[in-house]
């Protein structure tokens, strides 16, 4: 949050509209996602003239309130209100927190705004105890007409950055903001006063310093005596307010708001429980300190302490220790004012949970120059507001590097990277409004990046991105890429994943989305023999495992429906399943439950059953030129119904299974596929064409009468061993079990298509062929013709 | 002889003028036109006649033989018509009742985001790739410019799968850096990756554990963001219509520089605001840039020699955006009555 109060102090924005301002900030590359006005509009200080009862209320009063522009009746309620007092009066049209006002009457009174208390402004928290005060009444010597947050001095404008969206550090002090609004006005910037006295006696007389770990680059401190803890003064009070941070005494907050101005944390020890040492070291593994939340925190190696030379006293950039804290008792404290390596600022406080303004800060990096002047500028404000005295000299550890970014591009790049047409002069007046120093040489330019400016990067990517958002992006044109023409082609595992996929749709199978990171429970339903992939640290226990089968949340997809009073659910997902050391595989899942299709008015009804399912599957096969290469073996799986399931098999390798699932699992009548996409991607011939015989066929129905457990498929093999080449097709055109063929039998028939595509056949070659099949099926298979 | 014509035409005429169906007709016709019927015998009573006379007499009962005939034939077709007229009227059905339900699938709500998303950039000569789901960091992030350690790392909240070192990718970006390692510093590029990605975070009405992102990589000498522009330009109007328009803000991602977010102009108000849009009148759908320096060094290109623009956006919210849905979570629910609208081929 960035206080437009405080960035005045820096600017000149006397004239600038500060909603327009805000406007300019985000077309040049910072979002202001919010302007907020601490001040209400229409709320003017006023002065009650004249105050007699309501003639129709035994509390009301009616006043008559100059209000500077003229002299309005208003009607209030509060028992405080009389003659001769200056108060706040919120005009009609003024909003209020609560209310809107508007011109009205009271009880036959008319009634033109309101005299307000300070909580119905939003200045005060609204209780009984606040509101009870009745309405506020200021100094005798209020101007009556002028703004009344003006007047109080609380009128802020505050500018809600989407600051991580952003790298540019700018963006986190309010120096570097108005450097960024400088850089849009083209205006300079002033820092704070930062002049103070010193006494003679020099830090360096009292006190060693010595930093003993090179994730500690910068450390400078300096020595205030004689300080006088309280309040802090208004102006350092609203600041901080409104930027979030609470008042806590004067030397509290002056740290806090150096570190609003500069952007660099400071930590003030109270030197009299510090002692005359600090050492800046990594902590030792296992070692303890209780923090100034009075939390005690285990540290590790890896985070920076600051220490007495023996006992933490801080845990740099994170947070002060209890043992030296300052309290109302404070009477010297040593500044710290370092820089911290912020890949280690980081881990700390989030490994402690303990993200704060200043580790926040620290982990962006700083600019040493403002390490420097922040310190000055904490020993300006002590002295001014706490009386301090600032000892002479400082202590100071510098292993910074001090190396000058500079980055050399030509024009022509920036333009390229953009897609402009700047010209080189239109490069140095953005490069004037940024500040930034160059050298300039035909098209070529080096130049060299503030030091403030961390965020920029050495290559000329970065420079097109200042150039660019100040110049705008709105200046950028719609082209499209100047490229050759080519083919856009598809990968061709996705390619094929999607020929599936939509001809599972065509089916008349919706597509289902579900979630790859399932629960543990059901994870085994299938592929018991593939190990599932844990996911170490899930945020749920319904989301603890990478699934390695997809039927579980097939299913869950089904209950979701049926609970809804779906009647036919027909889905398929295709989905990426997880197993063993990170393995993953492209799954087709199909789950069918009630009618494939229904059409109830007209009796027309295909119930799902395991054939629905096993004529998608080969459907499925056949489409993606895989006939007579696949094949259907009784399945072991145990998820299934042993009887109604089968695995599905091509060129004798297991690609998935299908069937009934198992009534234990599920009572409904569900019936589910899966397989494995990858393993059907084999090569396969290309389509040829073949002529239909444009001759007359002769068809041959025929039965047989055999036992249940006898297979289908091994009556076929028979009937197109015996058939040759003459029969062409085997169709199955009724199964039927029941009465006249004997319990424990079914009969099956067949009808036979028998053609020859160069000739007609005669009667005797067919009856030949067919009456040599009904032999080898009933020698061979031991089975009977049924006679019709 | 003559006569005897004119009577029975008579008769018969008398006779046809009160048939009135099928029925009488052909009793009719077997009293009159059968072997031994009355027209017949006429013609058989030529045989007794001069041949003179048969010439004489032999047209004019032809003659009147045809014009009997084509009489009987004449009714015959209208009656026959009559009662078939009879048998439609009696056919007739009820057309409001509902049609058979044939079956057909519809595809989830993403995949048809998806889906057209690839038909647009297929026209543009982009290719469609993927790649694992579960990656290495390496890929995720190191060469993506996100060293162990980076700030932006915290934005991106991961599942690691072992150690610090595999994880399920928090971007479908890591394909984008396979396919610059398989370009080898010398082929251009030109491609989009959707696909599911995974963050650790809490699941509301706008984020998912699981999303779908679609993202885009162009890499050749002269690619510039004004193509970027013009590329998203031609995208939002191809998935929204015509109407709407681009912009284009600065932002920070550490694998793209300069960044920008994308937004379209609001397609729900005429730009003075509602609770769809923020910042006002805009939509923000897309985020991107020219891709990073070092992203290109790392993953062997010559950031003098080639330079390119990626793109993100996620799959979930071009949907909700497209068909205003306003919950997330609804597309993992797969309610069938939801999906089955989605079942429809949009030409725009």
């Amino acid at each position: 949050m960035i206080s437009m109060n405080f960035v005045k102090d820096y600017i000149d924005l006397e004239n600038e509209n500060l909603e327009e301002l805000a406007d300019k900030v985000t077309k040049a590359g910072i979002n202001v996602e919010h302007v907020i006005k601490t001040n209400i509009d229409n709320v003017v200080v006023g002065k009650v003239l004249s105050c007699i009862d309501h003639p129709d209320s035994d509390h009301l009063h009616v006043c008559q309130v100059d209000v500077g522009t003229d002299t309005r009746q208003i009607v209030c309620g509060a028992p405080n209100v009389r003659e001769g007092i200056k108060v706040l009066v919120a005009l009609p049209g003024a909003k209020l927190p609560k209310m809107e006002i508007k011109k009205g009457s009271i009880r036959g009174e008319e009634s033109n705004g309101m005299i307000c208390a300070l909580c119905e402004l939003g200045l005060e928290e609204e209780n009984e105890e606040n509101y009870n005060k009745g309405i506020h009444i200021l100094d005798d010597d209020a101007p009556v007409g002028v703004d009344a947050f003006n007047y109080l001095g609380i009128g802020d404008t505050l500018y809600d950055l989407d600051i991580h969206k952003h790298k540019n550090n700018d963006c986190r002090y309010h120096i570097g903001f108005a450097y960024e609004i400088g850089t849009i006005l083209g205006k300079k910037v002033k820092l704070p006063e930062a002049n103070y006295s010193e006494v003679k006696e020099n830090i360096n007389d009292v006190f060693n310093l010595k930093v003993d770990t090179e994730n500690c680059t910068y450390y400078k401190s300096k020595v205030v005596t004689d300080l006088e803890v309280g309040e802090s003064p208004e102006f350092i009070k609203n600041r901080l307010a409104a930027c979030g941070m609470r008042s806590i005494n004067n030397i509290v907050d002056i740290s806090n708001y150096v570190m609003l101005e500069y952007g660099q944390p400071l930590h003030f020890f109270d030197k009299d429980k510090l002692g005359n040492n600090i050492l800046v070291r990594m902590a030792n593994e296992g070692e303890k300190v209780i923090t100034l939340d009075e939390q005690e925190r285990d540290l590790t190696k890896d985070d920076i302490v600051i220490t007495d030379g023996n006992k933490v006293v801080a845990i740099g950039g994170i947070m002060g220790a209890l043992n030296t804290d300052v309290d109302n008792n404070t009477k010297t404290v040593l500044i710290e004012s370092a820089i911290f390596n912020p890949a280690n600022i980081r881990k700390t406080a989030r490994r402690l949970n303990l993200r704060s303004e200043a580790s926040l800060r620290y982990e962006k990096g700083l600019d040493f120059e403002y390490t420097d002047a922040a310190l000055d500028r904490a020993c300006y404000l002590l002295e001014k507001y706490a009386k301090g005295k600032v000892l002479s000299g400082k202590a100071e550890y510098d292993n910074v590097d001090k190396r000058e970014k500079k980055i050399g591009f030509t024009t022509e790049k920036v333009n390229s990277l953009l897609g402009l047409e700047l010209t080189s002069i239109d490069i140095e007046t953005e490069l004037n409004k940024l500040d930034f120093k160059y050298e300039k040489n035909d098209n070529k330019f080096i130049v060299t990046i503030p030091r403030r400016r961390l965020d920029i990067e050495e290559n000329v990517n970065d420079i097109a991105e200042e150039i660019g958002r100040l110049y705008g992006y709105h200046n950028l044109k719609n082209t499209l890429p100047e490229l050759p023409t080519k083919e856009g082609k598809y990968e061709h595992a996705i390619l094929f994943r999607k020929n599936i996929s939509k001809r599972m749709r065509s089916l008349g199978l919706n597509e289902t989305r579900t979630y790859t990171l399932v629960d543990e429970k059901t994870s085994n339903m299938f592929y018991k023999d593939r190990e599932t992939i844990l996911v170490p640290n899930p945020m749920s226990k319904d989301r603890s495992v990478l699934r390695k089968t997809m039927i579980p949340s097939m299913i869950d997809a089904f209950k979701y429906n049926k609970s809804r009073g779906l009647k036919d659910i027909n889905i398929y997902e295709t989905s990426k399943v997880f197993y063993n050391d990170f393995e993953e595989e492209n799954h087709l899942a199909v789950l069918l439950y009630g009618n494939y299709i229904s059409s109830l008015w007209q009796g027309k009804v295909i119930k799902n059953d395991f054939y629905v399912l096993k004529g998608i599957i080969t459907n499925l096969f056949d489409y993606l030129g895989l006939k007579n290469r696949y094949s259907f073996v009784e399945s072991t799986e145990e998820s299934l119904h042993p009887g109604i399931s089968a695995d599905i098999y091509l060129d004798r390798k297991k690609v998935g299974f299908f069937g009934r699932i198992h009534p234990i699992i599920e009572k409904s009548e569900v019936y589910v596929m899966e397989l494995s996409i990858n393993d059907l991607d084999v090569k396969t011939k290309d389509i040829k064409y073949k002529p239909a015989s444009k001759l007359p066929n002769i068809k041959k129905d025929i039965a047989f009468v055999m036992p249940l457990s006898m297979k289908n498929e091994d009556v076929i093999k028979v009937i197109k061993h015996a058939g040759g080449r003459l029969l062409t097709d085997i169709s199955v055109f009724d199964l039927y079990v029941g009465e006249n063929i004997g319990e424990g039998n079914k009969s099956i028939a067949y009808s036979l298509t028998f053609e020859d595509l160069n000739r007609t056949l005669t009667d005797e070659e067919v009856m030949s062929v067919f009456n040599n099949i009904i032999n080898e099926v009933e020698t061979k298979l031991n089975i009977k013709l049924r006679s019709i | 002889m003559k006569e005897k014509i004119t009577l029975l035409q008579n008769e018969i005429e008398e006779k046809l003028k009160n048939v009135t169906n099928l029925e009488t007709l052909n009793e009719l016709k077997v009293n009159y036109l059968s072997k031994k019927g009355p027209v017949s015998e006429l013609t058989n009573s030529l045989r007794d006649l001069s041949i003179e006379e048969k010439k004489e007499f032999g047209k004019i009962i032809t003659d009147f033989k045809n014009d009997v005939y084509s009489k009987f034939e004449e009714l015959k077709n209208k009656f026959e018509l009559e009662e078939l007229n009879k048998k439609l009227e009696s056919e007739k059905i009820d057309i409001s009742m509902p049609g058979m339900d044939i079956p057909s699938g519809s595809p989830s709500i993403v995949e048809k985001v998806v889906e057209e998303a690839e038909e647009f950039f297929i026209s543009l000569g982009y290719d469609v790739l993927e790649g694992p789901e579960i990656e290495l960091d390496k890929y995720n992030f190191e060469m993506l410019n996100l060293p162990k350690d980076h700030p932006a790392r915290d934005a991106q909240d991961t599942y690691y799968l072992k150690d610090e070192e595999i994880l399920l990718r928090s971007q479908t970006s890591p394909v984008q850096v396979r396919t610059m390692l398989k370009g080898e510093g010398k082929e251009p590029i030109r491609m989009i990756c959707p696909g599911k990605t995974y963050r650790r975070e809490d699941i509301n009405a706008t984020h998912e554990q699981e999303f779908t992102q679609i993202e885009g990589l162009v890499i050749d000498k002269k690619i510039s963001l004004s193509d970027l522009k013009g590329t998203f330009d031609a995208f939002i109007k191809h998935t929204f219509g015509k109407e709407v328009e681009a912009r284009f803000r600065p932002s920070y991602y550490p694998f793209t520089e300069p960044s920008v977010e994308m937004d379209m102009s609001c397609i729900y108000c005429d730009g003075s605001g509602c609770s769809m849009c923020k910042p006002k009148g805009w939509i923000t759908i897309c985020g991107g840039g020219m891709v990073h320096p070092n992203v290109l060094k790392m993953c062997g290109y010559d950031p003098e020699e080639w330079q390119g623009f990626a793109f993100g956006m996620a799959a979930e919210r071009i949907a909700m955006l497209k068909y205003n849905m306003t919950d997330m979570r609804s597309m993992h629910e797969n309610d069938l009555r939801e999906t089955k609208n989605f079942d429809r081929k949009e030409v725009k």
